[in-house]
Parts: C-alpha cells; structure tokens; sequence
C-alpha cells in the first residue's frame, strides 16, 4: 500500500480545453447589480466619513442643550481640540488636526480586515471576480499571499482594539440618558439611537469570524472545553448574520453621526421621549 | 398547441464545438436532467452527459445552465425564463471530454496531495469513543457530494490556471477542515494548506457556498475556520509567544503517542507535524 509520502509525491496533471464558448459569463441574469449596490453604498459611506471626520465640528451636545451626546466618530475625544464636556482627563496635547482621524484608524482597521467585507470590495470594487461564475477582472491573481493583503490575517487584533471602541460607545450611550437641566435622568430621541449603535457594533463584534475562533474555532474536543463550546455556540447564530450586522451597524453609526451632528448645529432639537 | 422550449446545448469535444439549439415540447414538473434525457431520446440520441442517481445525492451531473453552475437534476425548468432558450454548457473549469462531460480527475489528484485521517492511539479495548459534541461539527462537512460545483466556480481555479498546480480549492479545504477539527485527529495540515494548497489564494467571495447543492457553507464554516488555524500557526504573534512559553515550562507527557512511523501506513506526509 502506497504510503502518504509516496501519494503528495503524484504530480497532478491539469490541463486540456475547457468546454463552452470563451465568454466573460454565460450569466443573463443582474449579476452586476449586488456589486453596484456596494459600490455606492461604501462609496457613499466613506465619502460621508472623510467628510464628517475632516469638518471637526458639530460632533457634541452638551449640557447647554440639557443633552450629553457625542457622535459615535469622535468619541473617544482624546485631542486638546475637543470641545468642552466632550474630552475626558486623558488627551494628546499635540495633536492638533481633527480628533476623529484618532478614533476612525481603529474601526475602519477592523471593518477592512473582516471577513465579510473583503468579500464585499472584494467582488465590487476589485472585481476579483465581479460574481460568482464571471471572469475575473484581473489577469494576475494572488489572493493574500503577499504583502499588503498578507495582513489581513491579523483581523483578530483589531477585532480586539474595537471592542475597547465598543465599551466607550457603550459608556456614551448610558451618558445620553442623562438630560441636564431637563429632569435629570431620561430617556430622549439622541439617547435610543445611540444605544441601537452600541447594540448595533457589539453585535457585529460578536459575530466576527475571529471571535468565533478565539471563543472556540481552534478547539478539536468541545467535550473538554465546556465554557468555550458555550461560548461558541453562542457565537455561531450570530456569526451567520454577520453580514446583516456589517451593514446595519455601518450605517447605523453614520446615522448616529448625522443625528448628532443635525442636533449640535441647531438644525432640530432632541425630543425628550420620557 | 403545446408550449416548446428551446434547449441550447454545448456539443463538442478538446477539438472543439459549439452550441446546438433543440425544440423540446415543455413538459410540467421537469428538471434540466429530464430534458436532456428526452434529447438522448428523440434528436442528440449521441449527446453525452454524467448522470447516476437524479436525486442531488451523487453529484455527477453538474453543468452550467445559464451560465450558473449546478446540477442538471436539482435545477427545474419552469424556474428558467422561458422567453430565452436555456443554455446548458458543461463545467467551465474542467478539460472537456465531450459534449457535457468534463475530466474531474484534477480533484482526485489533489485530494490525494491532503495528508489522510491520523487518528491517536485507541483506548485499551480497541475503542474509540467520542463525545457527541465533538462530533456534531462535522457533520456538514461530511454531507459534500464531491459535486465539484464550488471547485468549477472558485475563481482562482476558473480563471487562472496558473494556479491550478498549487490550489486546493474549496472541497479540499473543506475536506481539510474536517480532518483539522476531527476530535481524534493528530496530524497538523496547516502548513501543509498554507503552503502548498494555496490557502491564501482563496479571497472569500463566498462562491463556493452559494452554488453548494448541499447547502453546505464552506466559506463561513470551514475555509475561515481553517484560515483562522493557520492565522494561530503562522500569523499570530502572541500565539506563536504562547506556544513557546507552554514548550518551555511543559513537563514530560509520561505517556507519550507513538511515533509517527509507528502509525504505518497512515503516517502524515512530509510538511505535517503532529500536534503540539
């Protein structure tokens, strides 16, 4: 019987004409349309984001409004630029542009890296491939082999450093029910949608592929590793939505941005809901 | 009158070929499958197409009909647009043999590269006991038919063949990954799947799960998982830290498995470590 050493020493002989005409695809269906989808609406995004984050301002209503709401891209405000209310004890002093640039690397690291999203720019703005069963847009391919797309394998660590943004925006969202000056403790319209976008980023953490791994992908026996199968177990069902969390929590903190940003300028006032 | 549909189908061979139209009167509650039987039957009496079980169970006739990869007996035909004709060509990523019929003897060839099961040692009675939630896991990855439709639609074997030498594609990874994750299992592949079957070549456009028969999500539940172990092999640094402290300060295991020579003729290949 042949050992295994001798079988991965069997060449493998590929080759011959493949069947079918020498089209791009054979697809008559709008396979373009999910790519064109993402196009505009990450284009749209990242658009939004640069802008929001270069205008640095417009990002903290405070205790003058009887509100204490800070946009979700600006927080945590660690420039000695913040605004008065927004800052914590903790702050660079010699940064002097704006804040959010601080706060936006850590998220959009991890965002960049995960797992769903490659696919997403992946298939529409690297076209490698544009759709399933449609050539590739490329005539060289070499996947995440190489330097840069090499560090994408270190997703897990900013998985990690956004969970620290998770708690400060958790801690935010708790902060928005207090309503100064307006009875004290309460609930507003500013105070529900920023705890939907902390709810919204912990549960797109959560369902992070590389959190699924570290509570307990890498474990062979779940018979010995009880907390750790709990653990994924209660990952998993999450994990399937992943990309529905990608999305609603994408847009969700722009919302929350522009909701914050709409209130601070005086366009509207918060409405106090209780 | 009755309806006709207009069946459009690749006939050729390594030499060559081209598309043939036939007009087929429509008949309710068909697949692709019986359409093409009923062409074998009336005008293409020599159309050639792999078929066994018609019931999504043995994999055999996968094809592309309107330019999507699946098998003839799962697809119906009145989910098709009837205004157009329906094309069916054969697999766009595997050498022709004729008409329908494509060479998939690529995928045997490297799963022969993927170093077997290794199970450790049995208990003293001969068992092999395992919980069942240790086998639960596995289980999706057992139910793939070796269809090959996610290997025709993986892009990096679809559309360059320069990597068809060193690419495993998405049924060995899953394979693969329930050898990896395999409670009894001892060999470590996962260097072996970096560098030899091209892990990283793979970009997770999800594909392969979208046109699994089986359902099975290779993606999400094997190909990242597998990725992931490679990530604690060769990427992280902290894991990598981790393994050499635990190396240091680890006492003598007083019952040692055998060596791996001793597990003949099963024994991992060169490149596979056991586990540490």
């Amino acid at each position: 019987m042949a050992t295994t050493e001798q079988l991965t020493a069997v060449p493998v002989v590929i080759g011959g004409t493949c069947g079918g005409p020498p089209v791009r695809t054979r697809r008559r269906d709008r396979w373009w349309r999910a790519p064109a989808a993402t196009v505009a609406f990450l284009s749209a995004f990242v658009a939004y984001a640069t802008w929001a984050a270069l205008e640095n301002r417009d990002y903290f209503v405070g205790a003058a409004a009887h509100r204490d709401l800070i946009s979700p891209f600006y927080s945590p405000c660690v420039a000695a630029s913040c605004v008065a209310g927004a800052r914590g004890g903790l702050y660079l002093s010699w940064w002097a542009i704006s804040p959010a640039i601080l706060v936006l690397a850590v998220p959009l690291g991890f965002r960049f890296t995960c797992y769903y999203y490659r696919k997403a720019y992946y298939r529409s703005f690297w076209r490698s491939p544009p759709a399933c069963a449609v050539a590739d847009g490329h005539r060289r391919y070499r996947g995440e082999t190489r330097f840069p797309l090499v560090l994408q394998n270190l997703h897990r660590y900013f998985f990690l450093a956004g969970l620290v943004f998770n708690v400060i925006l958790t801690i935010d969202a708790v902060m928005a029910f207090r309503l100064p000056g307006d009875g004290g403790i309460g609930v507003s319209l500013g105070t529900l949608v920023l705890c939907a976008n902390a709810g919204l980023l912990w549960l797109y953490s959560l369902s992070c592929h590389a959190c699924r791994h570290l509570c307990g992908g890498g474990v062979d026996q779940f018979s010995q590793h009880r907390v750790r199968h709990r653990l994924w177990r209660l990952v998993t069902p999450l994990n399937a939505r992943h990309m529905q969390f990608a999305w609603a929590s994408l847009a969700f903190v722009a919302l929350a941005d522009l909701y914050v940003r709409l209130v601070a300028s005086g366009v509207f006032s918060d409405p106090k809901l209780f | 009158m009755t309806a006709e549909v207009t069946m459009r189908v690749w006939r050729g061979e390594p030499a060559g070929g081209a598309f043939v139209d036939y007009a087929v009167p429509a008949v309710d509650g068909e697949v692709v499958l019986d359409v093409v039987h009923r062409l074998q039957a009336g005008p293409a009496p020599d159309l050639a197409c792999r078929w066994n079980c018609k019931a999504g169970k043995c994999g055999s006739c996968s094809a592309e009909v309107n330019g999507t990869p699946c098998l003839l007996c799962m697809t119906r035909m009145d989910e098709l647009p009837r205004a157009e004709p329906v094309v069916v060509a054969p697999m766009r990523t595997f050498p022709i043999i004729r008409d329908l019929v494509t060479d998939v003897s690529f995928n045997y060839e490297m799963a022969r590269r993927l170093p077997p099961f290794a199970p450790r040692p049995p208990e003293a009675n001969g068992a092999y006991r395992m919980a069942s939630i240790d086998v639960a896991r596995g289980q999706e990855y057992r139910r793939c038919i070796e269809c090959f439709l996610c290997q025709d639609v993986c892009h990096v074997l679809r559309d360059h063949e320069e990597h068809k030498a060193d690419y495993g594609g998405p049924r060995l990874f899953l394979r693969a990954m329930e050898l990896e994750s395999h409670p009894l299992d001892t060999a470590d592949r996962r260097a072996l799947v970096r560098d030899q079957l091209g892990l990283g070549l793979c970009n997770i456009t999800k594909c392969c799960t979208e046109v699994c028969p089986e359902h099975i999500t290779i993606t999400d539940n094997a190909i990242i998982p597998l990725k992931e172990r490679v990530v604690d092999a060769a990427y992280d640094p902290v894991a990598w830290l981790g393994r050499r402290i635990r190396r240091r300060t680890r006492r003598p295991d007083p019952s040692p498995l055998p060596a791996a020579d001793d597990r003949s003729p099963d024994k991992p290949a060169s490149g596979v470590a056991g586990r540490q």
